[in-house]
């Protein structure tokens, strides 16, 4: 009988992703704390991170860091393909898109408060769509449209100026994304 | 530079967006039709986009209807006790004045109505 061993390499970029990916989720864990007036209305704080990513690393490591926030979270929460997921995905993937086109807008004028507030539009924008296509069809939405906008707009704002805070001090952001060394 | 110019455009596009989705889902419940019946009968129905008066005979007497852009009232009635003039200006989808002495009613329809039907 032979021993077969399968072994999959992992790269400093792969340790990277992880570790700020955990750090998404656990933003995500804490902010499910904070209690919301209506269901969807988040300070979003794990953008945060999926933003500076985006801006350090890259938009495919910011899909990556999304991505797993979006799964690892829903099984934490035990929500895993439940609606409040695929509402979740929905708006990290519209989210996503916008950053994919909104990361070439000229940064001499577009900072971190631009792309956040683009964003979370997206994020609101694609579960809003999701939920009234699939789950609250009819106009029972439409009332709440405005409040969705508002917290977009107020939050996306926020997590833009902690990002652009945060690149401003560059020992902290430069700490952060040092290279893991493997143990 | 916590804020470029063009963050600046995008906030005020953001509170625009805000402002334009608060107008529009809204103000969807605002009336732009009026109908008038007369003992269960629709006698008129009319746009609410220019200022008219209107006359409809009940049985007590002659009931006057004045509309204005956006809003109508019962302006004059020979009912006793008054109700459907106090009622005072209707402007959103749905509201009702009814003249039940004289047996006139005025109802405001619009892009949504809030329910199907009312019984009184």
């Amino acid at each position: 009988m032979t021993h077969s061993v399968i072994e999959l390499p992992v790269n400093a970029d792969d340790r990277r992703i992880a570790r700020l990916a955990a750090l998404a989720i656990g933003l995500t864990l804490a902010e499910a704390a904070i209690p919301s007036p209506l269901p969807g209305v988040k300070p979003g704080f794990a953008n945060i991170v999926v933003l500076l990513v985006l801006l350090q690393h890259g938009w495919r490591a910011a899909v990556w860091v999304s991505g797993l926030r979006v799964l690892a979270g829903a099984l934490l929460f035990g929500t895993l393909f439940a609606p409040g997921f695929w509402l979740s995905a929905a708006g990290a993937v519209v989210s996503l898109v916008v950053l994919a086109l909104a990361r070439h807008l000229p940064s001499r004028h577009f900072g971190p408060v631009s792309l956040s507030v683009l964003a979370a539009f997206g994020h609101i924008g694609g579960q809003v769509a999701l939920a009234g296509l699939w789950l609250l069809p009819g106009t029972a939405l439409l009332k709440l449209l405005p409040v969705f906008a508002a917290a977009a707009l107020i939050f996306g704002a926020v997590n833009g100026v902690i990002v652009a805070r945060m690149l401003a001090a560059p020992a902290s952001v430069g700490r952060q994304s040092a290279p893991c060394t493997p143990p | 530079m916590l804020l470029r110019a063009g963050d600046v455009g995008v906030l005020f596009a953001g509170a625009g967006l805000v402002v334009a989705l608060t107008l529009y889902a809204w103000s969807g419940g605002r009336g732009d039709r009026v109908v008038i019946r007369a003992a269960g009968q629709v006698v008129k129905t009319a746009s609410l986009s220019q200022p008219q008066t209107f006359s409809v005979d009940g049985p007590l007497g002659t009931t006057q209807i004045e509309i204005e852009p956006g809003r109508a009232r019962v302006a004059r009635d020979p009912s006793p006790r008054q109700l459907c003039v106090k009622q005072g200006w209707l402007t959103q989808s749905g509201q009702a004045a009814l003249c039940l002495p004289n047996q006139v009613s005025l109802e405001i329809r619009g892009r949504t109505t809030a329910y199907d039907t009312l019984g009184y």
